[in-house]
């Protein structure tokens, strides 16, 4: 039984990589945007770029993913597939699970991308691999997670993409993407810390050999905890669409 | 041997309102069944239910002697299902949907490939099977559709509205395809508003109306059930205007109507009301140009056990 669940999920990331990854909202909010925010900032201002880097590669997590989400979940809402897979003989959160997956590799390829290119070109030397594949791989699939579970509430692509920007631009004002959250007033330094892009962007700038506000550890403990959090309510939400 | 379907005080409630009402009815395995109602009536409710698109609100469902509560997964690898809209992957090829259909249903690698090349020829859509699901023309996405269901090579199928929007040529089509099902031994549950589909199709019918099944039967027995008199239809070389009158007062109790050019004449002795019709033709100077026996269509049944006009069930979703 698990074993057909995990085939059904991993056939269903396979599908929509082949369907959706070039849609053009997976492309122009997945990949345009983060791309023009980092050229924009490089542009602005070279010297201190490589204090941002961190903060824009945990912006790229961020877009890339619920951008597929949106894009996986929602076309196929729209259409009626979505059901199609529900007929199969895969769970409901099986097939939720082979979405939010579809969405992590998106993101993974699109940061890997990103950060290869910011590692090679500044010359970062102190990057710790095993840091960052420890920040990176949980926070992909916190950030799917969000997405499908934001994607689940409203049926059009376009309600979609609308909802997924209120938490992604709260967080990347609030969680140290481009202020670092010590700077932040007190109010709104305790908000940043309920927000999974906080402990992203603190991760990834200790994998790059800058001290963060929190111990890595924690971070990783609370982005894996975040995971089954926020895929339980997005099953329990997609669920009372079928009932 | 298990039925295909037994389902028990079938219940399913939205926000109050009552879409299936504690229906009762069985499939025989190998029979082509049909549900007949008009729109609202519960048909696409009832399917979703049966294939675990939907819970119920009261009673219970086996489907291949799977319980659809606690048992749905494993009657989804046995049945397969045509929704109502044809849902596949428009980015994809025919080939490709079929192969990730038999993906999904676990089917070994080299087999998908060989049981989706061999469906597409089936349905005639070999020479597209590289096209892209969204180029396909409306019958082509809709045999695409049926053949992405019988992947798996399943035991039952369902069909929700299988012909709806579909022209003349398409729709036959797609009904000469469920006969070859049945023959082939797959058993059809399919929901229908078109009384004449269900009439060639099905090896029984249930008629649903407002959530409950107001008759189930094979189509000539309720057919049967709408027969009251045999009633004779006669026409005249020339037309002859007092024909219903004259024949109605050679006819004492039987009823005699006119209509358009014809008569009809409901009940009696045949032997008597035919050589009443011969005699008034001889001595008006015609002969008989036609005579008929009327039988009960399933449209007559319908209006008589449903009480509702056929044209409403015409009217809906674009009928033919």
């Amino acid at each position: 039984m698990w074993y057909e669940n995990l085939r059904s999920i991993y056939y269903i990331a396979l599908k929509d990589m082949k369907t959706y990854y070039l849609k053009p909202p997976a492309i122009s909010w997945g990949i345009v945007f983060p791309v023009a925010w980092i050229l924009a900032f490089y542009l602005r201002n070279p010297r201190n770029f490589e204090e941002l880097v961190p903060g824009l590669i945990a912006m790229t997590v961020l877009f890339s993913t619920t951008a597929m989400e949106v894009v996986v979940i929602n076309f196929e809402l729209r259409l009626g597939s979505l059901e199609r897979l529900l007929l199969a003989p895969v769970s409901l959160s099986g097939v939720l699970f082979g979405k939010i997956l579809g969405g992590t590799i998106f993101g993974l390829m699109i940061t890997a991308v990103i950060t290869l290119v910011s590692v090679l070109s500044l010359g970062f030397s102190s990057v710790n691999i095993l840091y960052l594949i420890l920040i990176l791989l949980p926070s992909l699939l916190v950030f799917s997670s969000l997405g499908a579970l934001l994607c689940v509430l409203v049926k059009e692509v376009f309600e979609a993409q609308t909802l997924a920007n209120l938490p992604r631009f709260l967080m990347v004002f609030l969680c140290g993407v481009f202020v670092p959250i010590s700077n932040l007033p007190p109010v709104l330094k305790q908000i940043s810390y309920i927000l999974p892009l906080t402990y992203t962007v603190d991760g990834i700038r200790q994998s790059f050999g800058s001290a963060g506000d929190i111990a890595i550890a924690i971070d990783v403990v609370v982005l894996i905890a975040l995971i089954p959090l926020l895929i339980l309510p997005a099953t329990r939400l997609l669920a009372r669409r079928f009932v | 041997m298990i039925k295909a379907i037994e389902v028990s005080s079938l219940g399913k409630t939205y926000d109050g309102v009552v879409a299936v009402d504690g229906i009762s009815f069985e499939v025989e395995a190998g029979d082509v069944f049909g549900f007949l109602g008009p729109n609202g009536a519960g048909k696409t409710t009832t399917i979703r239910i049966l294939t675990g698109l939907s819970k119920p609100t009261a009673g219970s469902a086996r489907v291949l002697g799977y319980d659809i509560a606690s048992e749905i997964i494993k009657a989804k690898k046995a049945f397969g299902v045509v929704p109502e809209q044809s849902n596949m992957y428009d980015e994809l090829s025919g080939l490709e949907n079929l192969i990730f259909m038999g993906q999904l249903y676990g089917m070994p690698r080299p087999e998908h490939r060989t049981r989706a090349e061999d469906l597409l020829k089936t349905f005639g859509l070999f020479e597209r099977k590289d096209s892209k699901f969204a180029t396909y023309s409306r019958g082509m996405k809709r045999a695409l559709t049926i053949a992405a269901a019988l992947v798996h090579k399943p035991r039952l199928l369902f069909l929700d509205e299988p012909t709806v929007g579909l022209d003349v040529v398409a729709a036959r089509s797609l009904r000469a395809i469920i006969k070859r099902l049945k023959e082939s031994g797959i058993t059809v549950f399919f929901t229908t508003h078109y009384l004449e589909e269900a009439d060639i199709l099905c090896d029984c019918i249930a008629l649903l109306v407002k959530g409950k099944i107001v008759a189930i039967d094979t189509p000539a027995r309720l057919k049967a059930m709408a027969e009251e008199k045999p009633a004779l239809e006669v026409s005249f070389k020339k037309p002859l205007t007092k024909a219903a009158d004259e024949l109605g007062r050679r006819l004492p109790g039987l009823a005699v109507v006119r209509v358009d050019d014809r008569i009809r004449i409901y009940g009696g002795d045949v032997d008597i009301v035919l050589n009443a019709i011969l005699g008034y033709a001889r001595e008006n100077g015609t002969q008989v140009a036609a005579v008929s026996s009327l039988k009960p269509s399933l449209e007559d049944a319908f209006v008589k056990l449903t009480g509702l006009s056929p044209l409403v069930m015409a009217a809906e979703k674009g009928g033919r």
